[in-house]
């Protein structure tokens, strides 16, 4: 009895080790003085803010650019997308119209081609019509592709909610935009704080895209930025480059802690639905 | 009785909006008619040579041409734009023909009407009744232009190009771009060292998919199991430590494992090195590299499947261990009959979505190790790249965007069978009792 759960300690406590210590290396190397990714101890053996305050006061990288970048995408994509996916999940789960199960199935079709079809496909138009490096470039292609790939879960939500509601709305004669905007939208709100986070947190995060369409420095968003940085084979700039990335890292825990109750729930409801 | 219906379809057949007129719907016949209008002088000024650019591609290339007796810059054909072009021109088409059909069935169903008695709407009645039938067209309007213009037409694009020899040295607008069939199907499997990347790289992805995916759903269901055993203390303490790589971003977490796996400076093998042992050339040995983006992607995946397989540890009923309990069942037998085929059987669809994720996992890779190190004989390829991370690099570094295009097309081929297999046994798992 006291053996199994001794192990099961071991194996717990091994596991987490491997689990922190990256993350809190990483909190260390920022804090840590001098800018190299060699270190002889893992706590370093002074603290310093200089790193951070480097990170919006460098003439190297422009890191305060980048963070107004990527803030600026994020929250477009995010309300733009929002709005996408509230309206068309609106209308496919709560109305029966021609084109409607066509449609259904044409977007289940276009959830199972890997996104980065279209992304190149976007690229090489975009090259060729000398539209690169925009923002509303991402911004556009986020949240139009947010609709097709968040529409089941809105449409999923609104299943849940019993017809009887708008009926007796349009009863006592209001519109269909009346019934969505005074009846519909704040019933939604649980889903649309889900969706739109979810949505700035795709747009915070995205490499593949961003790094495709944004060509100079001064464009770039957070996750291309980070990413030349440490590409560029030195290691001059490491401690750098840690103090970016817990800054990068910071409002998306902010947004996960925020969010867990939903996600954890949609995880497992999913799960077991199948 | 008065018949209309035939005169009101033939006349809508004949030409948009005369059905309408005859009807008596005149600004309906009129909007129609202008629509017709428009359509008409659009086919007959742009169609024909929108579709025969889509057919050529062009024929005149960039350069000088002699003009009486001097050379002079012309611009020539860019094929890109003329097939962009022609492709608009079909969807436009498309959108012509269903005005036309939708504009014979209003006049055949008013028609209709007024044969039993009822009188045609009015404009204003039409509008508002536009607002209230049509609702669900008019709110999807918005995101659906959107979708087409930027997942639809853009997917249709790049089926295109995997049948044109659109790849460097050959771009516009200097050079034409031409249809080329299935020549770079058959390139990809005949020419030795596209076939020999193409075979490596997909045996590596699949190897690499099924690893993935099995070892996360492995720890993360034995940590799940682990923590939720009678007696384990500080339950929740373990599972928020534990989901801490599923918190922060595979951004941060891949750029961070970069540097602490660098093969000189990196603290890991810093400490091999305190050890007394030398330093293991983590991302820089094609082997090695392999199989440290695995274990990076465990780390990265289990707290995920742990989430999960703890949700429905705690939905399976208690009756059914205190049964095996009374009866004395040792406790790994209890794991292995009851735990394990429920906890299967309910993350069976993850499990597929989980491979077919793994499969076209971008991140890990080209976060991680670039796609690198670099395998002398593979074109534009390293030792860890996915056939996705292989396409990203053929695109953006290499514009080889044919072969690119035809990447894609197989790994949609394999990614849509696999999520209909997914779909489909879904749908059998809802039709089934779990537990009876």
């Amino acid at each position: 009895m006291k053996a199994r759960h001794l192990i099961t300690y071991v194996i717990l406590i091994l596991l987490t080790a491997s689990i922190v210590y990256p993350a809190l290396w990483i909190v260390m190397s920022s804090l840590k003085v001098g800018n190299s990714l060699y270190s002889e101890t893992l706590i370093p053996k002074a603290f310093t803010f200089d790193h951070y305050r480097e990170l919006f006061t460098s003439t190297r990288y422009q890191y305060a650019q980048w963070y107004m970048n990527t803030i600026k995408v994020a929250v477009l994509s995010a309300i733009l997308g929002t709005l996408m996916t509230l309206l068309g999940s609106y209308a496919m789960a709560r109305f029966r119209f021609i084109g409607r199960k066509f449609g259904l199935m044409g977007m289940l079709v276009l959830n199972m081609f890997p996104s980065f079809m279209s992304l190149v496909a976007i690229y090489i138009l975009m090259l060729q019509f000398e539209l690169l490096n925009s923002h509303w470039a991402l911004i556009l292609v986020y949240s139009s592709g947010a609709f097709i790939s968040n529409v089941f879960v809105a449409k999923g939500f609104y299943d849940t909610i019993p017809r009887s509601l708008e009926e007796a709305a349009r009863i006592d004669g209001a519109t269909h935009w009346k019934v969505f905007t005074t009846v519909m939208i704040p019933l939604s709100k649980p889903m649309l704080t889900y969706v739109s986070l979810v949505i700035f947190n795709g747009a915070w995060v995205d490499f593949i895209f961003a790094r495709l369409i944004l060509r100079t420095a001064d464009k770039e968003t957070l996750a291309v930025g980070l990413y030349d940085i440490v590409n560029q084979q030195t290691s001059t700039d490491f401690t750098f480059f840690a103090a970016g990335a817990v800054l990068l890292a910071v409002p998306v825990l902010i947004l996960f802690v925020w969010l867990q109750r939903f996600l954890v729930e949609g995880l497992t409801s999913g799960a077991s639905k199948g | 009785m008065t018949r209309h219906t035939p005169q009101a379809t033939l006349l809508s057949v004949l030409f948009m909006g005369l059905g309408q007129w005859y009807n008596r719907q005149f600004m309906k016949g009129l909007l129609f008619a202008s629509i017709e209008i428009a359509g008409i002088y659009w086919i007959a000024s742009r169609l024909g040579k929108s579709v025969q650019g889509l057919f050529s591609l062009g024929d005149t290339p960039r350069g000088m041409v002699k003009v009486g007796k001097v050379y002079q810059p012309v611009d020539g054909d860019h094929s890109i734009f003329l097939m962009v072009e022609g492709l608009i021109s079909l969807i436009l088409v498309l959108l012509l023909v269903f005005l036309y059909c939708i504009c014979i069935r209003d006049a055949r169903l008013t028609a209709l009407n007024r044969e039993k008695g009822i009188k045609p709407h009015s404009f204003r009645v039409t509008l508002s009744n536009m607002a209230n039938r049509n609702f669900p067209y008019l709110i999807l309007a918005i995101p659906v232009t959107a979708a087409l213009l930027l997942t639809v037409m853009p997917i249709i694009f790049s089926v295109l190009v995997a049948f044109t020899d659109f790849a460097a040295p050959n771009l516009p607008p200097a050079k034409l771009v031409h249809w080329v069939g299935f020549d770079v199907f058959k390139n990809l499997v005949n020419l030795g060292s596209w076939s020999k990347t193409l075979v490596g790289v997909a045996t590596w992805t699949v190897v690499w998919a099924v690893a993935a995916t099995l070892t996360t759903y492995l720890l993360g269901t034995i940590v799940a199991v682990l923590i939720q055993q009678k007696g384990i203390r500080l339950k929740a303490f373990w599972r928020t430590m534990l989901v801490i790589p599923f918190a922060v971003p595979n951004l941060v977490s891949l750029l961070v494992f970069r540097n602490l796996l660098n093969e000189e400076f990196g603290p890991i093998n810093q400490y091999l090195e305190l050890l007394g042992l030398s330093g293991l050339p983590w991302l820089n040995d094609p082997t090695w590299a392999r199989i440290t983006v695995i274990f990076v992607n465990l780390w990265l995946g289990f707290p995920l499947i742990m989430i999960l397989v703890s949700g429905i540890l705690t939905t399976i009923p208690k009756d059914l261990y205190e049964a095996a309990e009374v009866d004395g069942a040792p406790r790994f037998y209890t794991f292995r009959v009851i735990t394990l085929p429920l906890v299967l059987y309910s993350t069976a669809p993850i499990l597929i979505m989980q491979f077919a994720g793994n499969f076209n996992n971008f991140n890990v890779i080209f976060l991680l190790t670039n796609g690198n190190p670099v395998v002398p004989e593979y074109v534009y390829a390293g030792g860890t790249d996915l056939l996705v991370t292989w396409l990203y690099k053929l695109t953006l570094t290499n514009n080889q965007y044919n072969f690119a295009s035809v990447l894609s097309i197989l790994v949609f081929i394999f990614i849509a069978s696999v999520s209909i297999l997914n779909y489909r046994r879904t749908r059998s798992f809802k039709e089934e009792d779990l537990i009876q």
